[in-house]
């Protein structure tokens, strides 16, 4: 059996190259993972993790409980270090940036559940997160002639963030206490508060997991708007049906490895590998 | 919308709640209710005009320093959530670099303390508030890194290294490069003459002259004088926490204190706020430690600074509500007038009225004595423990806190960090939204 699984793996790797060496003449990807390790104590969390994310795409990473999907995550946003491999965005080479580097560079995350600021009002949440504000310098905010530029500044960020409420239809809830929130409306706010950063590319972890079916329509929507206007996207989904409908590409892992990575035509036809691993789901 | 949620503002009839809702009526309600308690006080035990205005000093005096020191807390603990249990070595360092600096040089001191560097009192003060704020820097550098309560930790650890350094009898009297300088060690260290008695002795002589002629003691005009300036102090920290609290910076410390990895992830560098927030606040330590520890009594002893103070300092902020700058006043307020001073208060009555007399008794004589039906000896022993009754009542607060009111007086309450209304913004924006669609919006 083991055996068997290792053979494709290695085809996959294969068709892989393939489809880097295809790619190379149209667009650069936009994040390359190449070849990522991490271990905790004695368990080996991600052995040999390899992608590419073309820009411009809704790409999928799918796989098992405990396959290393969101290990993967921690070490491309910078919130764990790879103990080997190296990770590029945008051309840069960003292993063991901090979060705050990543973030800043345009790389965003969220997170499987949500964390919302919960005392904050939501849209004291959605104010927060964009880069070079003046008002984040102490004595900017306090003195009384400079204050007036902060105050400028916060009156362009309210309507920045008013405009972002209105996009995933959360402005009513504009004064809400975001610990108030349902959990569909916290990862609606979370995305929300992810793209005030404007980022180039997003990273959702299960953007979906607990939000309703009409509500996750909606969101899917919004995404597919936001990727059509420019923006990557690279989500951890459970949903077979939904990667498989809506992805361009997908990226299976197992046992903190990437096994496939392909259309979702391509992946579905590795049934053997799906059937082996994800138990026959999508057969 | 906002606020009818405050246990006072829901047992206030209407109108009176109306007014409730303001900060300033808040505090001074507060403050006026318990300045008529110790007038009542005043009036059962026959003060005079200056006794009541020497009692409502007094008062004042802890409510306004204590409150400076509660609002740096509010800044550290309720805003960025870094848990600051070091504040008295912060006050230390503050109060002892500026008598250091500030004392005469060696040969110039006629009393024949200890000798300084004789540097201008103004200068030395500003390098006392400077070196508080150092001080802070490097204790929050390394330790930030750590978890909340390993912080407070380190915060603890870092104070009593201040005191006892201070106190060590190395540094009682030391000289480098010829200068001779030194802590005083245990004993302590005589600090600098307070400016405001200063001026009151020389230019402002007439002033006080002016109130004697009055018959009262001419010390309460310098007194006062004194607890004005230091409540300019408390509402200049009043301000500039407010200030900084309501704007995007703030908003930065109060997302680190709700989630620090999300606000990473959201482009902030999170140590750096954290180190700019502690630094600030430790800075007016510093400041307070000079104003209340130094110039007050003219005299500075290691004992002052124990952690105790620090702890009394917390409960206030634990009372009013961590995260509200009024509620830290109004709980200073409560906490000083009636925990902190309270039991002298009321044992100066049962002294005045129950005419307890004779030397506090054993606690098993108390006992066997009330067996044998005679109350006084068990008054007196209960009386006599003033500053373990401040203990005693202060553990009872908290348990009833920690069951009726785990936030504070006015611990949830919402203050928005933005530099300009947002509350006020959303209103217009929705009214020119359900102008343009009248039936739109709320359908869900």
């Amino acid at each position: 059996m083991s055996s068997t699984s290792e053979a494709d793996a290695t085809d996959a790797d294969a068709a892989e190259t393939v489809d880097a060496a295809g790619d190379a003449a149209g667009t650069d990807p936009i994040l390359t993972v190449d070849g990522v390790r991490k271990t905790f104590g004695g368990v080996t969390a991600l052995d040999g993790v390899s992608f590419e994310v073309e820009p411009e795409t809704l790409t999928g990473l799918i796989g098992p409980n405990g396959a290393g999907k969101s290990t993967t995550f921690n070490v491309i946003s910078g919130a764990i270090e790879p103990d080997a491999g190296k990770v590029t965005f945008d051309g840069q080479d960003i292993t063991g940036w901090a979060p705050y580097e990543t973030s800043s560079r345009g790389l965003v995350r969220t997170f499987q559940i949500a964390r919302e600021f919960e005392t904050m009002t939501v849209l004291e949440n959605m104010m927060l997160p964009p880069k070079g504000q003046r008002g984040e310098v102490a004595w900017r905010s306090i003195l009384p002639g400079v204050r007036g530029g902060v105050q400028a500044d916060e009156e362009e960020l309210f309507e920045r963030a008013w405009e972002m409420l209105e996009f995933f239809d959360i402005d009513h809830l504009a004064l809400e206490e975001a610990g108030t929130l349902s959990g569909g409306q916290r990862k609606l706010l979370e995305l929300a508060r992810a793209l005030m950063l404007d980022p180039e590319m997003l990273l959702l972890d299960e953007p979906f997991a607990g939000v309703n079916p009409s509500l996750e329509q909606d969101l899917l929507d919004r995404i597919e708007d936001l990727r059509d206007r420019g923006r990557t996207f690279l989500l951890v989904e459970h949903d077979m049906d939904l990667i498989m409908e809506h992805c361009e590409r997908v990226i299976v892992m197992h046992q903190g490895q990437t096994l496939v990575t392909g259309s979702p035509e391509e992946v579905r036809s590795e049934e053997q590998v799906i059937e082996a691993y994800l138990g026959g789901e999508v057969a | 919308m906002s606020g009818a949620t405050d246990p006072i503002a829901s047992r206030l009839p209407d109108p009176l709640a109306g007014y409730w809702e303001r900060d300033i009526v808040k505090i001074f309600g507060t403050l006026g209710v318990v300045y008529a308690l110790y007038l009542f006080v005043g009036f059962l035990l026959g003060y005079d005009l200056f006794g009541q205005l020497n009692s409502l000093r007094r008062l004042t005096f802890l409510v306004v320093v204590y409150g400076i020191a509660a609002l740096v807390v509010n800044l550290h603990w309720g805003y960025s959530g870094l848990f600051n249990i070091g504040v008295v070595g912060f006050m230390a360092i503050g109060v002892y670099t500026a008598t250091i600096l500030s004392r005469p040089v060696a040969g110039q001191n006629p009393t024949g303390s200890l000798p300084g560097f004789g540097v201008p009192l103004a200068l030395a003060v500003v390098a006392g508030i400077l070196a508080a704020a150092a001080a802070g820097y490097v204790a929050a550098l390394p330790s930030l890194r750590l978890r909340d309560d390993y912080f407070a930790i380190v915060t603890l650890a870092f104070a009593e290294i201040v005191r006892i350094t201070f106190k060590s009898s190395e540094l009682q009297e030391v000289t480098v490069f010829g200068w001779t300088f030194g802590t005083g060690g245990g004993r302590g260290i005589r600090t600098f003459s307070n400016p405001v008695r200063d001026f009151f002795e020389t230019t402002g002589q007439p002033l006080v002259a002016a109130v004697e002629s009055l018959g009262l003691d001419g010390q309460v005009v310098t007194d006062w004088a004194f607890v004005f300036v230091l409540l300019a102090i408390l509402v200049g920290t009043y301000w500039l926490i407010a200030r900084l609290s309501a704007s995007p910076f703030g908003r930065v410390l109060k997302g680190i204190r709700d989630d620090e990895e999300a606000t990473q992830s959201l482009a902030k560098r999170t140590s750096s706020f954290k180190i700019r927030a502690f630094v600030i606040g430790c800075a007016i330590l510093g400041l307070l430690g000079i104003v209340w520890q130094g110039a007050s009594s003219g005299y500075i002893t290691p004992g002052r600074f124990l952690p105790e103070l620090t702890f009394f300092i917390w409960i206030a902020v634990i009372i009013g509500g961590a995260g509200s700058n009024t509620g830290t006043v109004v709980g200073t307020i409560l906490f000083v007038g009636l925990v902190l001073e309270g039991p002298a208060q009321v044992r100066r009555v049962v002294d005045e009225f129950v005419g307890l007399s004779g030397t506090a008794p054993t606690f098993p004589d108390a006992l066997g004595a009330l067996g044998g039906g005679n109350v006084d000896p068990i008054l007196l022993y209960v009386f006599d423990q003033t500053s373990a009754l401040r203990v005693v009542l202060t553990g009872l607060v908290l348990i009833w806190l920690l069951k009726r009111r785990p936030q504070g007086l006015l611990g949830d309450r919402r203050e928005v960090a933005s530099s300009i209304d947002l509350e006020e913004r959303v209103e217009k924006r929705r009214q020119s939204g359900s102008e343009a669609t009248p039936q739109g919006g709320d359908a869900d």
